[in-house]
């Protein structure tokens, strides 16, 4: 007999998990105007997507969804430092976080 | 208390406080939610065996990236004045967006929760340990880990020229 090991909760209930939490994330991203909280939002829907190929990865035995997590993640931390960097010439520049500062750049 | 039960709370927890991320006014309190929100991810990643990214999950994102964001904010000196108003209509707008994307993917993935319902109980994996990523990561993945780095000295070199204070011209 196969040795079972219980994960605690079924697939339909980490996917759920995950989608709520994109969608949090999305609207996070359509309603903040801090830039900041807007790249914190991101980051959340980012998890979201991790979070869900690895229940997949989990619920199918195959380790290589982990290694794509583990790209997003590296991704994620270049993403996130090249973000901050911006942000903090953007508020040197005009004093401002508000996102509608970059409508300036339309011309 | 059975395993069902605290996967329950955990994942509960995890929406409560990922909603918390968006709702405070406070950019700090953003940043503290987002923290918890990572560990709480990282403990269903416990749950789910997936031990290396478990901790990888802590270090990298709830220690470095964090950290990252609670120094900008610190350096930026914010009070409350400069916290930018969201409109009403921009709000309702989003939130109906956001809602119908919900909507659309849980009912997407249905026929996945169908097929969901016998696998409760899943055959032990150790898909997710280190020995076995390792050697996945170091074989046959090794090109992409070899250029992950090369986009991390773009990005520290990038970051270094955005960031750097451009030379005070004297006359």
């Amino acid at each position: 007999m196969e040795q079972l090991n219980n994960i605690g909760a079924s697939l339909d209930f980490y996917i759920f998990v995950s989608i709520a939490l994109f969608s949090i994330g999305a609207i996070g991203v359509l309603t903040r105007k801090n830039m900041i909280v807007l790249l914190m939002c991101i980051e959340l829907m980012l998890n979201a997507v991790n979070l869900l190929l690895v229940t997949f990865s989990t619920f199918f035995g195959n380790g290589e969804a982990q290694i794509f997590v583990f790209f997003i993640i590296v991704v994620a931390a270049a993403e996130a430092t090249i973000g901050l960097s911006i942000l903090i010439m953007a508020y040197r520049n005009s004093k401002s976080i508000d996102i509608e500062m970059f409508n300036k750049l339309n011309g | 208390m059975s395993l069902q039960m605290i996967s329950v709370i955990l994942g509960s927890l995890t929406i409560a406080s990922g909603l918390m991320v968006v709702l405070s006014k406070h950019p700090i309190r953003s940043v503290i939610y987002l923290v918890i929100t990572f560990f709480f991810i990282s403990a269903m990643y416990i749950l789910m065996n997936a031990q290396f990214l478990a901790i990888v999950n802590m270090i990298v994102y709830a220690g470095a990236i964090m950290v990252l964001f609670l120094f900008v904010l610190m350096l930026l000196n914010l009070n409350k004045e400069m916290e930018p108003e969201t409109s009403r209509m921009s709000l309702i707008t989003a939130v109906i967006a956001g809602g119908t994307l919900f909507l659309v993917m849980i009912t997407a993935l249905r026929d996945t929760f169908q097929y969901g319902k016998g696998y409760v109980q899943v055959p032990v994996q150790d898909a997710g340990l280190v020995e076995k990523l390792g050697k996945l990561l170091f074989s046959k993945y090794l090109v992409p880990f070899e250029i992950s780095s090369i986009l991390f000295i773009a990005a520290m070199v990038g970051a270094v020229l955005l960031a750097k204070r451009e030379k005070q011209i004297i006359d």
